[in-house]
């Protein structure tokens, strides 16, 4: 028990050491050998994103210990990411991200191993993923979230259990944000917990065509409407100002007509690029509070979330409130669940109409749907000529025209989620 | 009034500047204005101990733009600092740590200024540096930290009325304090736009009252596209009306009066439609239960209106002149004023339009009564307008930090901090586990400052410190535990905890610094265990 270290002077890691060597009362059955301690020197680690959230937790790893770390981004820096994207300068402007920011913690902290990699998860298969012991995430998109839930639920295999990879997810909006780990197929994944964000609906299109009342309003006509009629460039680039610009100068214009006044540069950018606020503060709150999971799980030396409480959600703008939640896994969840979800729709709705609605469904969120029902194609998006096939049953009503009924079996798929099959039983309202 | 002239010319259309482009993502929560409160503010970390959770707030107030910061510290780094800060690295070993952090802290943004003390190695003398430094916007310092350190702190901010703030990481737990001098208001409190639609349906002006009369004289002789854009508003003062003239003059009150009342509403919507209704009726039923109950007061605005202003410096504030005024306001029209937003609604845009302008109208009139009451009160008379304007559109939701008593008897705080613990045991036992409140943080605070300059005491020593101080405290089993968690990290950080703290640390520096969102009162203490914050007013 006693250490003979003392004598040397002060050790790199004394105090981590201090917690990982010496258990707490609150994990006091932990094994705090050389053997158990050396696993965590050989644990490999995935961070997915290396932007507001990714830059602190290559930072935060390094300094928990771990050695041998990976980090993909297929983002570029742009000017926009120094006010918080602390390992990127002026000059690293228009470079991978991974590549930036591997380099830099590589060089600070000495003795870690960080591997970038350019790219989009997507680029990767099952056998890269299965290569680590824990994955964490700090992503901004809710779909790639999605993409790499299911890869992780769907690379356990009960019989082997290395291919069950804790994921570790964090996220932020201005002063708030969350962290939740998941443990594919034992608690709930990101799938069952869908429903935490709302879809954004969209304003309708006849608000925007003749009877807008909001600044936003103008900017969703110049972004959706007048870009298409006009082509002023032949595909609209978000990050370019000449495009922005455009967009902001019809915005303002049709403002004025209508005596409608707020519509600015920023707020222009902020409506099409669906802008978030970020700041530096809570991506540090975010991103550690992440790796604090990681490094309780590598090392048992406190409990972790995960089995009970799995999210942990803080709130930073009045006051700091934290709240720490225990979800339940869902059934009928279309990734770790084994029975299919109801679907209750009105029998004289449209295949359209049933197709739009899937967009806004908190648990569904799908953007282009494909369909099947009773094992008959009803819809698809792909190839484009079944697509042309199929798109006449778009007009049809459900019940009279299709020929659906309760109790039927419908098969969604959607191109962003090429593993998952959302299988439904059919009931009407 | 000129502002308002001019935000009704149309725009520049330029796009933004360099500086806005790298400071996009925050002007969006704080604005022009908290980024130049930001840049003027001058900070010192006093720092000591294992020295990260200080460097770590450094970092997420230089990259949003911090105007100046200074580290008086006069550590030399060693090998157990290479292992916790990010801030240093192999080449700064046996060199001063104030020196080095700051250096690699400026590289994050090269519009921060930064400084250090001591210059050469050697003892920190903290008072020459708060004597011949200008003056300082905010002070943090971190546990442990020499007593003596401590009284210069302290006798600083009294005299200049800094606020200082205290900061502590030990293994999974941490905590910090804030020290403000006097009570702190703030006006541009940020609430959530979802609460801040004030409709004033059951106490409309003259204006209001008319121009939704004009609209629904002949409300069914309307054409079908016109009735199904009158918006919610109009729809809503037009039923009222037809509801008190049933009902002896009154409003619908109470939830089975507002069920009838919605009731009535939607039998006015038409239905010889494909839809089988109108979006506009449909937005007038949702918007009652909000909109129309009796106006009543927030409890920050109570709070205002209420507290006795006793010191001097206080007085003198203009946000207390004009504070007198609302309340003067509030008395005599027995509301607030006006916030003036009008929130969207199914409408043809002239008519929103026409909606809008007479809110705001009504908003710029309440606005200017006040700014006149504020003008004609000692003190008043070279007030800002826009501070007034800001102020009448926030009146609402207006909030005091720091005006209650502090609990100086920690044994009180004790005793309800282990009843609510109790209290939650026993839920949790009574529901089978299904319903559980979590534990009180209070007695990692207490542990805590036990080793505020006592960094490797024993779990036995810090219970023997705690008992001193609060006698109740001995025998209570999850103190015990609590302090063998903080002994066991013997005063050494853990980079995760110390960030996490350095972001919340940083978060309630902005608030303070640009009186924006509400900063906490005045404790807030993080289990990184159970991942869990708890403020206490301590």
């Amino acid at each position: 028990m006693a250490t003979t270290a003392a004598s040397t002077g002060p050790s790199r890691w004394q105090y981590l050491d201090k917690i990982r060597r010496n258990p707490g009362p609150f994990n006091q059955d932990s094994d705090v050998g050389d053997e158990a301690l050396a696993a965590q020197d050989k644990a490999k680690i995935l961070v997915i994103g290396a932007g507001g959230l990714g830059c602190e937790i290559l930072k935060d790893l390094a300094l928990s210990r771990f050695k041998d770390i990976h980090v993909i981004d297929m983002d570029t820096i742009d000017i926009s990411n120094l006010n918080r994207q602390f390992l990127f300068r002026q000059d690293d402007v228009g470079k991978f991200k991974a590549e930036v920011a591997a380099a830099f913690v590589e060089k600070r902290v000495k003795g870690t191993k960080i591997t970038a990699h350019n790219g989009r998860i997507q680029d990767f298969n099952e056998d890269f993923y299965m290569q680590f012991q824990i994955v964490v995430c700090g992503l901004d998109s809710i779909e790639a979230r999605r993409w790499i839930n299911a890869m992780l639920v769907n690379m356990v295999d009960m019989e082997d259990q290395d291919s069950l990879k804790p994921l570790i997810d964090g996220g932020t909006e201005g002063f708030k944000g969350q962290t939740r780990v998941i443990f594919p197929t034992l608690t709930p994944c990101i799938e069952c917990q869908l429903d935490l964000y709302t879809p954004r609906a969209a304003v309708p299109l006849c608000t925007l065509a003749t009877i807008p009342r909001q600044p936003e309003h103008c900017i969703e006509w110049a972004h959706i409407i007048a870009w298409e009629e006009q082509k002023p460039f032949p595909n609209l680039d978000k990050d370019d100002p000449e495009h922005i610009t455009w967009l902001y100068q019809k915005a303002s214009a049709r403002a004025q007509e209508f005596g409608i006044s707020g519509v600015t540069y920023s707020l222009t950018q902020g409506v099409v690029k669906n802008i978030i606020p970020a700041i530096a503060s809570t991506n540090a709150i975010i991103a550690a509070s992440c790796c604090n999971e990681a490094l309780k799980i590598a090392t048992t030396a406190a409990p972790a979330l995960g089995f009970e409480e799995s999210y942990m959600m803080y709130s930073g703008d009045d006051s700091i409130y934290t709240s720490t939640f225990k979800y339940d896994k869902k059934p009928d969840c279309t990734v770790c669940g084994e029975v299919a979800k109801p679907l209750q729709v009105d029998p004289k709705m449209t295949l359209k109409e049933l197709l739009d609605s899937f967009a806004l469904k908190a648990d569904l969120q799908l953007k282009k749907p494909s369909i099947r029902a009773e094992g008959k194609t009803l819809y698809m998006q792909f190839p484009p000529s079944i697509e042309e096939q199929t798109r006449p049953n778009l007009e049809k009503t459900l019940q009279q025209d299709l020929g659906l009924d309760v109790g039927h079996e419908v098969v969604v798929t959607d191109p962003a989620f090429p593993t998952l099959t959302f299988r439904f039983i059919l009931s009407f309202v | 009034m000129t502002e308002i002239v001019v935000s009704q010319t149309p725009p520049m259309l330029h796009g933004p500047t360099e500086k806005e482009k790298k400071y996009d993502r925050q002007l969006r929560l704080w604005a022009a204005s908290g980024q130049a409160a930001l840049e003027s503010a001058n900070i010192l970390l006093v720092n000591s101990g294992a020295g990260t959770v200080g460097v770590e707030t450094l970092k997420n107030l230089v990259l949003p733009g911090i105007g100046k910061f200074t580290i008086a510290d006069d550590a030399l780094v060693n090998e157990a600092d290479l292992g916790v800060n990010f801030f240093l690295d192999e080449s700064s070993l046996g060199r001063l740590r104030s020196e080095c952090c700051t250096k690699l802290l400026q590289e994050l943004n090269p519009e921060v200024q930064g400084d250090w003390f001591p210059k050469e190695k050697g003892p920190l003398d903290l008072a020459n540096v708060l004597e011949t430094s200008p003056i300082f916007t905010l002070i943090i310092y971190t546990n442990p930290i020499r007593k003596e350190d401590l009284a210069t702190i302290e006798a600083y901010s009294s005299q200049h009325r800094t606020p200082v703030i205290s900061i502590h990481s030990a293994g999974f737990y941490s905590y910090f304090r804030i020290a403000l001098p006097g009570t702190f208001p703030i006006v541009d409190t940020h609430p959530e736009v979802e609460k801040t639609a004030d409709l004033r349906l059951l106490n409309p002006w003259p204006e209001l009252v008319e121009f939704a009369k004009e609209m629904t004289r002949n409300i069914d002789a309307l054409d079908d596209h016109e009735h199904g854009h009158v918006p919610y508003v109009v729809i809503l003062l037009h039923y009222l009306e037809q509801w008190r003239q049933s009902h002896s003059g009154e409003n619908p009150n109470g939830f089975k009066d507002k069920t009838e009342f919605g009731k009535l509403v939607t039998r006015g919507a038409r239905t010889n439609n494909p839809e089988g209704g109108e979006e506009n009726f449909q937005e007038a039923v949702a918007a009652i239960n909000k909109n129309i109950k009796a106006p009543e007061l927030e409890a920050g605005v109570e709070e205002v209106f209420n507290h006795q202003v006793s010191d001097e410096a206080e007085l003198e504030s203009m946000f207390w002149v004009i504070a007198r005024a609302i309340k003067q306001f509030y008395h005599k029209h027995g509301c607030l004023p006006l916030p003036g937003a009008l929130p969207d609604m199914k409408a043809q845009s002239s008519v929103y339009v026409k909606l809008q302008s007479i809110y705001k109208a009504k908003a710029r009139k309440d606005a200017q009564e006040v700014l006149e009451t504020v003008r004609a009160s000692p003190g008043g008379k070279d007030v800002d307008p826009t501070e007034v304007d800001l102020f009448c559109k926030n009146a609402r939701f207006v909030k005091l930090i720091n005006a209650k008593p502090r609990q100086l008897n920690l044994s009180q705080v004790f005793d309800t901090e282990k009843a609510s613990d109790e209290e939650a045991e026993a839920m949790k036992v009574a529901t089978c586990g299904a319903f559980s409140l979590p534990a009180s943080n209070f007695f990692i605070y207490l542990a805590l400052t036990a080793t505020a300059h006592n960094p490797a005491a024993t779990a036995e020593e810090i219970v023997s410190t705690i008992t001193n101080a609060v006698p109740e405290a001995a025998g209570h089993e999850r103190l015990w535990q609590v302090a063998q968690e903080v002994a066991r990290a013997g005063g050494g950080e853990l980079h995760n905890i110390s960030a996490i703290t350095g972001g919340m640390v940083a978060q309630e520096m902005i608030k303070i610094i640009t009186k924006q969102y509400i900063p906490i009162d005045d404790t807030c203490i993080f289990d990184g265990i159970s991942s869990r914050c708890q403020v206490l007013r301590l």
